[in-house]
């Protein structure tokens, strides 16, 4: 990768012209390896991104427009994968489930890690633990926290129902009823990620400067007052951030509603990205999977600007 | 992190009787909720995997186990091939971060220090992977593995699927070429006089000074290897290729449950191990990597 011929020069006297000592061909020739030196170093990363991220993206878009199958040489239709995918009656159902999917993520799984760091910044002994329990979640991995949940969630012996029991409340269907399904994929989704989130949110709670809560508190702020006016202005920044990071995953949710529930019951856990999967692998339609593939990239790149603008524009400031 | 610095409530008030009070009577209630939330799941799974496969079964379910059985275990292991799976597991994350050490350090070093034509496209061009959301390309992604452009060769039932897809990771890379930007210009010209090349300067004098980062990138890399599902999904049809994630959910609808459960704080173990092993470092890089913005 990195041979080279001819004995190099000391570093790079490109900064001040000095008096060539040499033709300016020479320059030219070692500005050349200089150059295939460094692509020489580039090549393995760039062939990587060039095969698995930059084409995949353009061909999303080419294959949305064409009938795909592999192994024959496609043909081009239009608008009708998308007119096809438009019309299947569950892609209305995945769009509403991966959006109430994703509000109530952001209702729970947002409200309980904020609330929780709040607490957990105040708490001066088993620092520790705390986070690394929290954490725990997060290292198992996904597969098997929703194989877990499944048993939880199990009508009969699952430990949901049977807490449940123990407390003499009724029991529910959890993910195997159409209505409760979905809030059911959300608390797993939670439990298994919020370790992340609590984590992030106490770091930057610890760099409130203690001072404005001294302040506020001469000024007579009671506690909430404290955390409305002090608290949430301060880490402003890292709860919209989080916040954006959060819908972006969360719009791909795929395991949980695969291994859990299958997208049932009744489509009511179908989400598009689960949408997509069945289109390639289940109906062998490639070109419908890519058409709902970048409906997802549009809206999710919309977020993703976002998300990038404010971080650069509070950078900035 | 100090108990000195002042946060939400005033060091006064915590050292009230009444304050006082109040303060433990949190504390114990946050202990008790973090031991129900997060830690008894997880017992659940342990113990579950030990009950016989009538007790585990019971209502009302019994706290401990009435006999340790480890026949679950033992089940898992040979039954679900347990060891094969976990080694793909091995092989495919291990592959993973070595091609993303090589390949992401060299280019993250190229585009750093090398200053090649079109850097700033080039970088432009990575970081803009960023926002597309990975899994919302998976299926035109998997076209391209099961059939390469030019060389229409498939990577599908191979760990190159998973080796080189995940060389575009562009956090990693970012992160590293970050951090080799921050290296003192001087340091990298000095070995440079002394006649070393850029190969030499990399692996002498620049991967040595990079240790907290490539510490980091490579935790980050064999987690997501370890926890991914989908691409591994699409990309090991057969089943002797599989990973453990895979392999779990493609053989856990027919197989008593206890010997699923087992089979699934197995499959947990290596990850938390290493969690617990560099907890500190794994926290504190997610606290501080927030705090940068």
């Amino acid at each position: 990768m990195t041979k080279t011929a001819e004995r190099r020069i000391p570093a790079r006297p490109a900064a001040h012209p000095v008096p060539a000592p040499s033709p300016a061909g020479d320059r030219g020739r070692r500005r050349l390896t200089d150059q295939l030196r460094a692509y020489g170093f580039l090549l393995g990363g760039l062939i990587c991104f060039a095969l698995f991220s930059w084409y995949p993206a353009i061909r999303a878009v080419v294959i949305a427009f064409q009938k795909y199958t592999p192994g024959s040489p496609p043909e081009w239709v239009g608008t009708a994968n998308f007119s096809r995918v438009w019309h299947d009656p569950e892609f209305s159902a995945a769009w509403r489930n991966t959006l109430t999917f994703t509000l109530l993520a952001l209702l729970v799984g947002f409200a309980i890690p904020f609330v929780l760091a709040l607490v957990l910044n105040e708490l001066r002994h088993a620092k520790a633990f705390f986070r690394v329990v929290v954490y725990l979640p997060v290292m198992i991995p996904p597969v098997v926290s929703a194989l877990l949940w499944k048993w939880f969630y199990d009508p009969g012996a699952g430990l949901a129902n049977e807490t449940l029991r123990f407390l003499h409340l009724p029991t529910s269907n959890w993910s195997n009823g159409a209505d409760t399904a979905l809030i059911s994929l959300v608390i797993v989704a939670t439990w298994a990620n919020m370790g992340g989130t609590v984590l992030i949110y106490l770091a930057a709670l610890q760099s409130i400067p203690g001072e404005l809560y001294e302040a506020a508190e001469l000024d007579g702020a009671n506690l909430l007052q404290r955390v409305r006016h002090v608290t949430v202005p301060q880490t402003r920044f890292v709860i919209l951030m989080l916040m954006l990071l959060q819908i972006i995953a969360t719009m791909q949710v795929f395991t949980e509603p695969f291994v859990i529930t299958g997208g049932g019951p009744e489509n009511a856990t179908v989400t598009v990205l689960y949408l997509i999967y069945k289109y390639a692998f289940l109906y062998n339609d490639f070109g419908g999977a890519c058409a709902l593939s970048v409906m997802l990239l549009v809206l999710l790149g919309a977020f993703s600007a976002l998300y990038l603008r404010f971080t650069r524009s509070e950078g900035d400031a | 992190m100090s108990g000195a610095t002042r946060t939400l409530i005033s060091p006064a008030t915590l050292a009230r009787p009444r304050g006082k009070i109040l303060y433990w009577t949190v504390f114990t209630a946050v202990v008790l909720l973090f031991t129900l939330a997060f830690l008894f799941p997880v017992y659940w799974m342990v113990t579950g995997a030990l009950k016989s496969p009538d007790e585990v079964a019971r209502t009302p379910p019994t706290l401990v186990p009435e006999h340790g059985h480890l026949s679950g275990y033992t089940d898992a292991w040979d039954l679900m091939q347990l060891p094969r799976h976990l080694w793909n597991t091995v092989v495919q994350a291990a592959g993973a971060w070595a091609f993303q050490l090589v390949f992401c350090t060299a280019a993250a070093y190229a585009l750093s220090k090398l200053k090649p034509a079109f850097g700033k496209v080039i970088l432009g061009g990575i970081l803009a992977t960023l926002m597309v959301p990975a899994q919302a390309l998976v299926v035109p992604k998997y076209l391209t593995a099961a059939d390469l452009p030019l060389i229409h060769t498939s990577l599908l039932n191979d760990p190159l699927g998973i080796w080189l897809p995940a060389v575009a990771n562009a956090f990693n890379l970012y992160l590293l070429k970050r951090f080799f930007d921050q290296l003192p210009r001087d340091v990298l010209e000095a070995a440079e006089i002394d006649g070393a090349g850029k190969l030499r300067v990399l692996w002498s004098v620049v991967l040595p000074m990079s240790r907290p980062v490539l510490g980091v990138v490579s935790i980050f890399a064999l987690v997501a290897v370890w926890q991914d599902f989908l691409w591994p999904l699409m990309v090991f049809s057969d089943t002797d290729e599989q990973p453990i994630s895979v392999a779990l959910v493609q053989l856990s609808q027919n197989i008593q449950l206890t010997v699923l459960i087992a089979a699934m704080v197995i499959a947990s173990i290596p990850m938390v191990a290493l969690f617990l092993v560099f907890q500190r470092h794994i926290i504190a890089g997610i606290s501080a990597g927030s705090t940068k913005g």
